[in-house]
Parts: C-alpha cells; sequence; structure tokens
C-alpha cells in the first residue's frame, strides 16, 4: 500500500507544482491546498501504514494490544493540519487583498514592490499602478 | 443569507456542537479527540452560526472578541508549562492531581495537561473566529 | 593623490583664530586608560626581561579548543608598551586637536576601543582570540577613518580599508584555523614549539599563503598599498596612531609571532624578503612624489612595512634584531612627526610642503622635536635611529641567502628616507619665511609633549642602547626566533661595511632632497602615464562587483513570481535527483498486494482529483476537486488508524471551503486570465518535482523502520501520562513545547490575516472608485 500511496503522493505534487507555476494566484492557492495534503501524506506514509488499529490503550491496560498505527506521524500531522489552515488562510487574505490593491489576479502584473526593468510588464505595471492609485 | 429553516436549525445545531465540542475535547486524553479537533469543532458551530445570523449577530453570540479568546488560550497554555517549571520540573512537565483518590479508584483527575488542552482550544476557536469573522464583515 | 587643501578632520576653530580652551573633563579622561595601562605594562618588564613568559586563560569555547587566553611575552610586552603609550599621548593630543568637535565623545569611543582590539590581538595566545581581536581593529579602523563621515573621501577610503583588510581577515581566518588543524592545538604557545612539524605538513603551503594575505593586506603591503595612503582621511591623531603603533603594524606583529612555526622555508624568505623590498622601494620613491607633508609620511609608513616584512624573512639574529629595533624607532619618530604635522595644519591651516617654510621662530619646540624625530627617521647618530639602521645593515649583509639584493633595496630605500625626513621635517621649519592662511604659533603643551617626549626616547635609547636592549629587544628577539639569543645594541661598532653603508646613505640622501623638486617633477611625470594603480583598480573591482551582482539579480530576481518558482522547484528537483546518484540511495520496490478494492477506489478519487483541480478553468470544479481531494485524505486516516488526524482534516477542509467560498464572491472568474491554456515547460517540471517525490518516498518505505520513538510513547504513555490516546498525550505532555509554538503560529497567522483585512482599510481605495 505504501507504494501506491507514494506514486499518488508523486501526483499531487505534480499536480499542485503545475498549479503553482501558473500566473493567476488562486491557481497558487488552490496548488498550496494540495501540496500541504500531499505533504501530511508524504509524513503518515513514511511512518508506515497500520490498517484499522488506531493508537488507543485499551481501558485498564498499560500499553497498546498488538500492533497499533503509529501515533507519532499522526500527531505530527495533526499540527500540520491545523498550521496548514493557518497558512491557507493568510495566503487567501492576501490574495484577496492584492486583488482590491493592484486590480489584478496575475502575478506578473503584480509590480508594485519590483517594477519590471524594462517594457514587459510595465503595461501591466502602469495599469496596476494606476489603478491602485 | 436569510433562510428561515437555516436559521432555526442553526440555534438547535450550534448548541449541540458546542456542547459537542466541550466534550471532544475532555475525553480527548483517552479517547479520539482533544483541543485540536475540540477547537475547530467549536469553530466550525460559530462559523455557521456566522452564515446564518450574520457576523454581527456571532460577535454579540460570542460576547468576547476572539482575538482575546486566542489570546488568552495562548496564555493558559504558557500557564501550563510555567506550573511545572514552578514545581521544579522542566517545562511542559505534566503536573497531576488525583481528587479523592483512594485504593483501585483513581478519582478525578486534574492536569496541567489538560489546562494545556483548554488552551489549544481556546486558541483554535479565537484564531479561526479572527478569521472567519473578519473576513465575513469585510466582504 | 593630491589631497586638496582641506580640514575635513577639524571642525573650523572659532572666529579670530581663538582655539578652543579644553575638551572638558573627558578630554582628560580619555588619557586615563592607556596611562594606566602603560604603567601596568612596565610593572611587567623586569619579570620578561628575565625571560618569563606569562600566560592567562579562560575557557570559551570549550568544545572547538577556543580558549580566552592571553599570552606576555618579550614580543607582546613590546607591542603592549607601544600601543598603550603611544595612545596615551595621541588621547592627550586629541583633546586638544579636536577639542569641542560635536563628536568628540564617539571619537574616544573609537580611540579606546580601537587601542583595547589591538591590546587584545597582541596578547592574544589562541588563534580564535587573536582573530576575533584582529577583526575588532578593523571594525574600529574603519569608523576611526571615517570619523569625518559627511565627507565622501572619509567614507570611501574608511570602506576601502574595511573591505581590503577585512578580506584578507577571511584569508587570515582559514589560515589559523588550518593551522590549528596542522598543529593539533590552538593554542599559540603549543602551536609555536612544533614549528618543524608545520613545516613539514602538507597544508603548510596553504597556510602560508592565508596567513601571509592576512598580514600583507593588513600591513599595507605592495599591491595592498594603497588603502594606508587613503586611510589619511582620518583625523590626524588617529594617522599618527594607526601609522605608528598600531593597525598597520598588526600584520607585522602576526609575521613576528608566527615566526618560528613558519619561516626558514623558501617560500617563507622568499616571498616576505621580495614583497617586503619591493613595497620598500616602491613606497619611499612615491614618498618623495607627494606634496602632501601627510601623505607623504603616509608612504613612509609603507616604506617602514616593507623594510620590516623584508627583514622578517629571514633567519639570522640580527637581521630580527633589525627588524625589532626599527619597529620601535619607527613607532617613536613616526608618531611624532604625524603629531607635528597636525600641529603644523592646526596652527597654520596647511600642510602643503610647497607653501610652508620658516616656521622653527614661531614655533620652536614643535621644530626641535620635528628636528630630532627626523634625525631618528633618517639615521643620524646619536639617535636609535642611527642603531637601527646600522643593525639593519649589519642584517641585511647577515642574510644568507641574498645579501646584495637585501642590502641595496634597504640602502636605496633609507636614501630616500633621509630626503623625506629633510623635505617633511625641516623645510616647513627653516629656510624662507612662507605666507601661510592663519598667523603660527606655538601648540599649547598638551599637544607638543607627545612628539616632545617620543622624540627625546628616540635620543636617550640613542645614546643609551643597553635600556632597551635587554629588557625589550632581546626578549623579544627571543620569541620571534623562539630560540633564547643574545641582542646588544650599540652606537659605534667600529668601521665596517654597514658604516661605509650609512656614509653612502646620507650623501645619496642628501642628493636626493637636493634634487627632490626635480625628481618630484619626473615622478610625477612617470605617475600620469602608468596604465594604472592600485587605487584605480580597487574603483574597477567594485565596479564589476556592483554590475555583476546587478546583472545576477536580473537574472534571478526579475521580479516574477512564477520564475522564482520555477527556479525554486527546478533546483529542488535537480539537487534531490543528484543526492540520489551520489548517494546511491534509490531503492525502487512495489508492493502491490496488500491494497484493497476500497482503498484503491479512495486513491483513484485522491489522483482525479488532483488532476481535476490543475487542469479545470472553472473555479467551483477546482474548490470541489480539491474538496474531493481533502476527504479523500480523510478517508485514508480512518482506514489506516488516525481518527484524530481524520476528524482534523474534516473539520479544516469544511473551514477552508467557507473561507474560499467568502472570498471568491469577490474575485473574478479563472477564464480571464493571460497566457496559453496548457503550459508545456511547467508541466515537465511538475513531472519531474512529483516524480522525485515519489522515489524519495519509495526509497523511503523500502527501508527497515525505527520504531523507537513510537515504541516509547506507547509504553510510557498510560504508566506515566495516564492517557490512553496516544496520539493526545504526544500532543499535550511529551511534545507539549512543539505545539505550544504551533498553537502559537496559528495565533500569528490568525492576527496577521486579520491585519490585513483591517489595518489597511483605510489607505486601500475603494473598489467602487476605481471603476
Amino acid at each position: 500500500m505504501e507504494s501506491v500511496l507514494a506514486l499518488l503522493i508523486g501526483l499531487m505534487v505534480a499536480a499542485s507544482v503545475y498549479l503553482m507555476l501558473a500566473r493567476n494566484v488562486l491557481r497558487f492557492l488552490f496548488g498550496l491546498v494540495l501540496l500541504s495534503n500531499a505533504a501530511n501524506l508524504t509524513i503518515f506514509v513514511s511512518g508506515r501504514l497500520t490498517a484499522a488499529m488506531p493508537p488507543l490503550v485499551p481501558k485498564g491496560m498499560t500499553e497498546p494490544v498488538g500492533v497499533v498505527a503509529n501515533a507519532l506521524p499522526q500527531a505530527l500531522v495533526l499540527t500540520a493540519i491545523v498550521i496548514g489552515f493557518g497558512l491557507f488562510a493568510f495566503a487567501l487574505v492576501l490574495v484577496y487583498r492584492g486583488y482590491l490593491a493592484l486590480g489584478t489576479l496575475d502575478s506578473d502584473a503584480m509590480r508594485h514592490a519590483e517594477p519590471a526593468p524594462q517594457s514587459g510588464g510595465q503595461k501591466a505595471q502602469a495599469k496596476a499602478e494606476g489603478e491602485a492609485s | 443569507m436569510n433562510s428561515l429553516i437555516l436559521g432555526v436549525a442553526t440555534r438547535l445545531l450550534v448548541a449541540l456542537m458546542l456542547v459537542f465540542s466541550v466534550y471532544m475535547l475532555l475525553r480527548g486524553h483517552n479517547e479520539p479527540g482533544g483541543g485540536f479537533i475540540g477547537g475547530l469543532l467549536a469553530g466550525v458551530g460559530f462559523v455557521l452560526y456566522t452564515i446564518a445570523q450574520g457576523p454581527t449577530a456571532a460577535r454579540k453570540a460570542l460576547r468576547v472578541d476572539p482575538g482575546t479568546i486566542a489570546m488568552t488560550g495562548l496564555g493558559i497554555a504558557l500557564l501550563a508549562g510555567v506550573l511545572a517549571a514552578l514545581d521544579g520540573d522542566p517545562f511542559f512537565t505534566g503536573q497531576w492531581l488525583f481528587l479523592g483518590a483512594s485504593e483501585g479508584d483513581k478519582g478525578l483527575p486534574i492536569s496541567t495537561v489538560l489546562l494545556f488542552d483548554i488552551g489549544v482550544y481556546l486558541v483554535v476557536v479565537g484564531s479561526v473566529l479572527t478569521l472567519v469573522l473578519a473576513l465575513e464583515e469585510e466582504v | 593623490m593630491n589631497s586638496p587643501n582641506l580640514h575635513p578632520d577639524r571642525r573650523e576653530s572659532a572666529p579670530g583664530g581663538k582655539p578652543p580652551a579644553s575638551s572638558g573633563v573627558l578630554g582628560w579622561l580619555s588619557v586615563l586608560p592607556p596611562a594606566a595601562l602603560t604603567i601596568a605594562f612596565l610593572f611587567y618588564l623586569p619579570a620578561i626581561s628575565a625571560g618569563e613568559v606569562l600566560r592567562v586563560a579562560y575557557d570559551w569555547v570549550p568544545s572547538l579548543d577556543i580558549r580566552l587566553s592571553f599570552l606576555l611575552d618579550g614580543l607582546s610586552l613590546t607591542f603592549a608598551l607601544l600601543i598603550s603609550g603611544i595612545g596615551a599621548f595621541i588621547a592627550l593630543y586629541s583633546s586638544v586637536y579636536l577639542a569641542g568637535h560635536t563628536h568628540f565623545g564617539r571619537f574616544v569611543f573609537y580611540l579606546l576601543f580601537f587601542m583595547v582590539a589591538m591590546l587584545g590581538l597582541v596578547l592574544a595566545d589562541n588563534l580564535i582570540t587573536l582573530f576575533v581581536f584582529w577583526e575588532l581593529t578593523t571594525v574600529a579602523s574603519y569608523l576611526l577613518i571615517g570619523f569625518d563621515h559627511a565627507g565622501a573621501k572619509a567614507r570611501r577610503s574608511a570602506l576601502q580599508a574595511l573591505l581590503l583588510t577585512g578580506a584578507g581577515g577571511l584569508a587570515l581566518l582559514a589560515g589559523l584555523i588550518l593551522l590549528g588543524f596542522a598543529a593539533g592545538s590552538f593554542e599559540l604557545s603549543e602551536i609555536l614549539t612544533q614549528g618543524d612539524a608545520i613545516r613539514a605538513h602538507t597544508l603548510y603551503l596553504p597556510i602560508l599563503i592565508l596567513i601571509l594575505l592576512g598580514a600583507f593586506t593588513k600591513s599595507a603591503q605592495v599591491p595592498f598599498h594603497f588603502w594606508l595612503p587613503n586611510a589619511m582621511a582620518a583625523p590626524t591623531p588617529v594617522s599618527a596612531y594607526l601609522h605608528s603603533a598600531t593597525m598597520v603594524k598588526a600584520g607585522i606583529y602576526l609575521l613576528a609571532r608566527m615566526h618560528p612555526a613558519l619561516s626558514g622555508t623558501e617560500v617563507w624568505i622568499w616571498t616576505l624578503t621580495i614583497f617586503g623590498a619591493v613595497t620598500a622601494v616602491t613606497a619611499s620613491v612615491i614618498a618623495l612624489r607627494q606634496t602632501d607633508l601627510k601623505l607623504s609620511l603616509a608612504y613612509t609608513t609603507v616604506m617602514a612595512l616593507g623594510t620590516l616584512t623584508m627583514f622578517l624573512g629571514a633567519e639570522a639574529t640580527v637581521a630580527v634584531a633589525a627588524a625589532l629595533t626599527f619597529l620601535v624607532v619607527h613607532s617613536f619618530y613616526k608618531a611624532s612627526l604625524f603629531m607635528v604635522i597636525g600641529i603644523i595644519d592646526y596652527r597654520t591651516g596647511t600642510r602643503e610642503a610647497e607653501k610652508l617654510g620658516g616656521l622653527a621662530k614661531a614655533m620652536p619646540i614643535t621644530a626641535a622635536a620635528a628636528a630630532a624625530a627626523a634625525l631618528s627617521m633618517a639615521g643620524f647618530p646619536p639617535f636609535l635611529g642611527f642603531i637601527g639602521k646600522e643593525l639593519k645593515y649589519e642584517g641585511a649583509l647577515a642574510i644568507a641567502s641574498e645579501p646584495l639584493f637585501v642590502a641595496s633595496a634597504a640602502v636605496l630605500a633609507n636614501a630616500l628616507m633621509v630626503a623625506v625626513a629633510g623635505i617633511v621635517a625641516l623645510r616647513p621649519f627653516y629656510g624662507r619665511r612662507l605666507e601661510t592662511p592663519k598667523a603660527p604659533r606655538e601648540a599649547p603643551l598638551r599637544m607638543w609633549i607627545g612628539p616632545v617626549t617620543l622624540a627625546a626616547l628616540g635620543l636617550t635609547f640613542g645614546l643609551m642602547p643597553g635600556l632597551i636592549a635587554d629588557s625589550l629587544v632581546q626578549p623579544a628577539v627571543t620569541a620571534i626566533l623562539g630560540r633564547p639569543e643574545e641582542v646588544k645594541l650599540a652606537l659605534w661598532h667600529g668601521i665596517n661595511v654597514p658604516l661605509m653603508l650609512s656614509l653612502l646613505t646620507f650623501a645619496l640622501g642628501v642628493t636626493f632632497y637636493f634634487f627632490h623638486l626635480r625628481l618630484r617633477g619626473m615622478l610625477s611625470w612617470v605617475e600620469a602615464r602608468l596604465p594604472t594603480t592600485g587605487d584605480r583598480s580597487w574603483d574597477a573591482i567594485l565596479d564589476g562587483l556592483k554590475s555583476l551582482a546587478a546583472v545576477q539579480t536580473r537574472l534571478l530576481q526579475g521580479g516574477v513570481l512564477r520564475r522564482y518558482l520555477f527556479v525554486t522547484f527546478a533546483s529542488m528537483a535537480l539537487v534531490l535527483a543528484a543526492t540520489f546518484v551520489v548517494t546511491d540511495a534509490l531503492r525502487l520496490s512495489f508492493d502491490w498486494s496488500q491494497p484493497l478494492l476500497k482503498h484503491w477506489a479512495v486513491v483513484v478519487l485522491i489522483g482525479a482529483g488532483a488532476l481535476m483541480t490543475a487542469v479545470v478553468t472553472s473555479r467551483l470544479a477546482a474548490i470541489c476537486a480539491l474538496g474531493v481531494v481533502g476527504v479523500g485524505v480523510a478517508m485514508l486516516f480512518v482506514m489506516f488508524g488516525a481518527p484524530d488526524v481524520a476528524i482534523t482534516q474534516l473539520l479544516v477542509e469544511t473551514l477552508v471551503v467557507v473561507l474560499v467560498a467568502v472570498v471568491m464572491l469577490r474575485l473574478p472568474s479563472l477564464q480571464q486570465e493571460a497566457g496559453p491554456r496548457f503550459r508545456r515547460l511547467d508541466a515537465v517540471l511538475a513531472l519531474g518535482v512529483g516524480g522525485v517525490v515519489s522515489a524519495i518516498l519509495l526509497s523511503v518505505v523500502s527501508g527497515p523502520m525505527d520504531r523507537r520513538i513510537t515504541g516509547y510513547f506507547e509504553d510510557t504513555s498510560v504508566p506515566e501520562a495516564f492517557g490512553r490516546n496516544i496520539v493526545n498525550v504526544i500532543l499535550v505532555d511529551f511534545r507539549a513545547l512543539d505545539t505550544f509554538g504551533e498553537v502559537a503560529v496559528v495565533v500569528v497567522a490568525a492576527l496577521g490575516a486579520y491585519a490585513l483585512i483591517r489595518g489597511t482599510k483605510r489607505s486601500r481605495p475603494q473598489p467602487e472608485e476605481r471603476s
């Protein structure tokens, strides 16, 4: 099963990289969500998979019975999910705020901090700045 | 959003979710659950309320600013660590007190670990609501 | 390189030419530390003269063999006395020279900081300690040279000194670390006893080259000499201090200190002799060419440093004794001459050689000090300079390898010195009285006491060389050579070859002096036709660096987000793939047996969701596909025994959808984007990164699993932490500190997003206004 999931994670990473390289920052955000899912799965799979045995100790025992799922990656993934949510929320608000200020979702046209050296994105930049002011 | 069904249903549902979130928080040490899950549940409950009744009503129902809740949670979590240090143990070592413990009966366990989990719960609720309420009000 | 006749280093004097009376208490206070240190060091003199070596050590970074250890032997003590003694006079002098300056307090701090750094450097017994103080002197000299920070010239010179000596410092650090490993110890006192082992070590050549780079940049050897004359942008007291006893002598100190460990090989002898000789002759020729007295003196400093380097190349006792004596002589006369020039500048308003003459009547004491210092510099008897020069010639002839080369370089350089001494110290004071911007008067006591004392010391020690021969020179020579040595200093050596050479020097020097105007014209003519100078090349190098940085920035940081990400992902994939190849870590073993149908269903669901997110053009479809992926991952968590994680994932998934839905209302749809529909290059890179990640994971899971940590948690969860949910116990007990950090991150992210939403409201244009 680990082999299958390894290939699946590769596919997820490929899809998220493709999304993150897009000009539209909204696609970048989707890529980010996909990437954090892939990362969480990676941690989970590297701890090996144990079907249907949660890491719980039965009542009255001092140790889990038999082989249970690896608890350590679970703890790591759990916090990673919550932090990933925080990151995503921040990025989302950033995109939203950027759109309001610059009037575009095209990252190539977002030249407020680093104006284009020559022609190229200059028109878009002038447009963005004109709208921003 | 003006939906009568949603409006009525959420009142019941949100209360239920809040109670359930506290249940999840408290049982977390022994069964699936804990501060993160409880906090997220409570957050989702309030988000539901926000969608149904609007952010203003949600803020009123919350009574306290969500940012304050988050910072309070962080403070409580830190306190749990400091208590251990005050006792001479390394920072964040769990301190346990079994109320009414007797032979064979553990009694009611009170611990800094639970305190820490409550802090996590409050941080998660506060952070989620800080975000969602601000966004809802903005858009 | 004629500096315009400006005096940026001093505030304008009060109207009417009245000098400010005093710099207040601070001026006097600043003299105390160096004076006290001088006295303290004098108390060690008897012990050191008797051949003792004192050590103190404190542990600093014991694990790296770095100790804050100090060593006091003849060499250190000679330097320490010069540094603190001359420092006291400089502080006293500055309290008048810079009196009333707005930043006088800052100046005092820089000066004392510099002095402490310099003392630490010469007293250090640990290579790393030595290096730290070495760098501190660089920093302090940067601050001192750039003291007049409003002037562009001062800033440029300060930066030049910092970069050049700093670069040398880096080379030195590498050299010292290599030396430490080669010798097996970072303690100088241990290293110095292992000279033979180090010289035979395979790393000897790299060590030598790196350490020499550090010493040569610091002590301004050709071709790194140009920063030193530029450092004249500093206030004159600083020049006097930097050039006489401190900064530039740091490199010489290093060569002397390392002598027992590194010297004696062909490379050492030839490198030091040739660089030293070339530096000495070049610098003395350039010195003759200058009209600014201060610059002229600056080049004679370079000349002195060259001479010292040349003699330290030798093994012969008398050569090393010559170097050490000359070092002391030079410190005395150079400090006093600089201070004299400062006085001239202060009282007349100029320091151009051609505008000065006949000042002796107005400033008799200064003139006397100048004359004594100049005679010492020129090497006339009965000054200490004469003994130094005689020793130099004796030493030059004793150098086994190339006595003729060294001797002629020494004679030529010394003859030019005689001429420069005349130009600097005689011409301004004697001859026809020339009109100066200000009417000259004698300087106040606090200014002339330094030059007079130092010049008098030059005379005293010349008449009674025994005063320093046994107490300082001999222990210092012993320290440099690493073996007990007998050194005798005397004025009269009898009629021998050195004396003949001295006579030749005087004859040549006097000739140079009388023809110096014509020579200067010739030299100017030559200089104007030189293809380049060190200073101009320096500018070219800096400009080149800047344009390289600009090109690189344009290439790597064009301001296009996609390109940054492309470079990042591409480097990640390449580095990881290369690591696989290099370490041969790739293990591809597929195991298709275990998955059940329900597993396959979830996997296909997630894969389809991921692909769909990547290619659809509808926002709603993309969000739905993302949701499918999220839920699919949650199902995987359920199937493989992670209920806590699954619940968290589902709840977060819900919140993500809510947030996206809220924001989406205000954003345009995806259809309006520019550029091609399918990005082929991006797709290739994406597949590459995905493939590398898959390969890593396959290799990881095919290896053995170390469950020790998990096992510990499973065993102790109930007995020690009283919790049956191991995941939660890890989160809130075993790794509570981590969790605390993580919830803090969540709070910060939420507050950051909140600030983004709320904080910029007022500055933001209303969307309605934009249409």
